[in-house]
């Protein structure tokens, strides 16, 4: 089932917290929601998922809209929230029970799907424990398991791996990746790495708008009108190399990172590998690193969150 | 109503998984158990098997007890954020209502129908007319119910549960003593008629005698569904 949102506009007290943005998720991919703390993320999620109301704009869920059909989404949406809360007191089976009633299982395969999300999720070892003594990686499993019990179309997962160790985030990841292939993941984080490894489709939000938009190689491309390297020049004083290197044509930006070390940004087209063996030629310098520096979602990240 | 009847089946056995019904429950028989057998207004002292010592008792230790059964009910739901968990499956707020009222109504049934030994006793020492005891159960109940009511509105309001217990018993102050304190005050009129109404001693008393009346049955229902639709409102207010 497609997700599709169309100009969705949230206020809070004179403060947009998500301005006019529309995007697609298509069935079968998972789409990553990326930016600092405060962009918009969950407020959008939230309206995804039924819990707020939009002042503007409309989500379409296949055929089902939310101004329309706001019960009916709610059973075809599986949501993690940010927090993850749960019953402490409850043990996890008897919890995955009470969620599957709420949804309107039918009797019959209410058993078998809390088994499967048991197995799904790995709890089986701990599914007769209070949720209250479970480490946080395995609350986030039961939350998984309470998002997925009643098999939704759509999965929306806000910062499904926060706080979790690597072990456990890898654990997390394999679930989402394995979901995404029959459904529609939607999923937000801060931590680049976690959307750069899973999601299909990334979209960068800052400030409650988007962005940037689309797949991690389209991003790369799109930023790609730099062209970054790492250069190490040895044997004169690092005021004049940097002066030097500031002075070459189709140079566009040059930082110190270490003593003698620089990280130089230049147009594309101009052959600064050349210019620069030429430079040290004339000074009698040498050249101790010369490596090219693929942007990575990390750079394309920070230069759109902080141009806002 | 299958969400509701889940919402009282999920209620119930977080309840009676945890210490705190029992040792409520312990704590109300105690109570009552002292104060009907052994203290100096024993029902012995009185000399005739009288039901409306036994429900007075009744009456006050409820009076204290209900807050304590409602003080988590929907504060510790938005303590803990469960509602973002609850609403975004498919419930309405009035089913999670309805769901966690009557689930404590149940509680406070069980704990009632634990004193069913007492009333026995009372049977067996002299003559009891049923009828009477049977309504004097009902009206604990619609007591009981208006309690809960007002529980929930007050656990409605705050996040914390100590402080909706304190406006719980607040109000149920209120409602059974200063309002006819007030209507004692104004001694007569308008003012003392509207009082004397709003007093839920007014309403209860008639019924251990054995007279149901319906007015007295529309104030508890209306008292009930009042504080009820107010904690509806403040739930979808400050949901999130």
């Amino acid at each position: 089932m497609d997700v599709v949102v169309e100009n969705l506009t949230k206020s809070f007290e004179n403060q947009k917290a998500v301005d006019s943005i529309s995007f697609k998720a298509k069935r079968g991919e998972i789409l990553g929601f990326l930016g600092p703390n405060g962009a918009g993320k969950t407020t959008t999620m939230k309206i995804m998922a039924g819990l707020l109301t939009p002042d503007f704009g409309n989500i379409t869920f296949g055929d089902y809209s939310i101004w329309k059909q706001a019960g009916k989404i709610k059973s075809i949406i599986g949501y993690l929230p940010e927090r993850n809360p749960l019953y402490d007191e409850m043990n996890v089976i008897d919890f995955l029970f009470f969620i599957s009633k709420l949804h309107n299982i039918p009797k019959y395969k209410i058993t078998s799907r809390v088994l499967d999300m048991i197995r799904l999720c790995g709890l089986d070892n701990d599914k007769h424990k209070q949720i209250g003594e479970l480490s946080k990686g395995y609350r986030q499993r039961v939350g998984i398991a309470q998002a997925l019990i009643h098999d939704p179309e759509v999965v929306i997962l806000d910062e499904p791996t926060t706080g979790l160790d690597p072990n456990q985030i890898f654990g997390i990841r394999k679930i989402i990746k394995e979901i995404g292939e029959e459904k529609t993941v939607i999923l937000s984080s801060h931590i680049l790495s976690e959307i750069e490894t899973t999601c299909d489709q990334v979209m960068i939000m800052s400030n409650g708008k988007i962005v940037a938009n689309g797949t991690t190689s389209e991003l790369r491309r799109k930023s790609d009108a730099e062209y970054c390297l790492k250069i190490g020049i040895k044997g004169g004083a690092t005021i004049n190399i940097h002066e030097a290197l500031n002075d070459l044509p189709g140079v566009l930006h040059i930082e110190i990172i270490h003593k003698q070390n620089f990280e130089l940004q230049c147009k594309p087209d101009v052959e600064i590998e050349k210019s620069i063996f030429n430079l040290c030629q004339e000074n009698n310098w040498y050249i101790s690193e010369l490596t090219p520096v693929q942007t990575r979602l990390e750079d394309i990240f920070r230069k759109v969150t902080q141009n806002e | 109503m299958g969400a509701v009847k889940v919402i009282i089946n999920k209620e119930l056995k977080v309840a009676f998984n945890s210490l705190l019904i029992y040792i409520a429950y312990t704590a109300f028989l105690c109570v009552t158990g002292f104060v009907c057998w052994f203290s100096g207004k024993n029902i012995f002292s009185s000399g005739q098997a009288s039901l409306s010592n036994l429900f007075n008792v009744f009456y006050w230790t409820l009076f204290f007890l209900i807050p304590a059964l409602t003080m988590k009910s929907i504060s510790e739901e938005r303590k803990d954020g469960t509602f973002e968990l609850l609403f975004s499956k498919p419930i309405k707020t009035w089913q999670l209502i309805m769901g966690k009222f009557f689930a404590i109504l149940l509680q406070v049934v069980i704990c009632l129908a634990l004193t069913l030994p007492y009333y026995i006793t009372i049977a067996s020492l002299g003559n009891v007319d049923h009828a009477v005891g049977f309504c004097g159960y009902l009206g604990l109940i619609l007591v009981c119910g208006c309690y809960i009511s007002i529980g929930m509105f007050a656990s409605s309001l705050t996040p914390n549960t100590i402080v909706a217990f304190f406006i719980t018993f607040a109000i149920e102050i209120g409602f059974v003593v200063l309002f006819e304190f007030i209507a004692e005050l104004w001694g007569s009129g308008f003012m003392a008629a509207l009082f004397t109404y709003l007093s839920i001693g007014e309403h209860f008393d008639a019924i251990p005698r054995g007279v149901i009346d319906t007015k007295d049955l529309i104030y508890f229902i209306s008292v009930i569904i009042i504080f009820l639709a107010l904690a509806r409102h403040y739930i979808c207010k400050n949901r999130f």
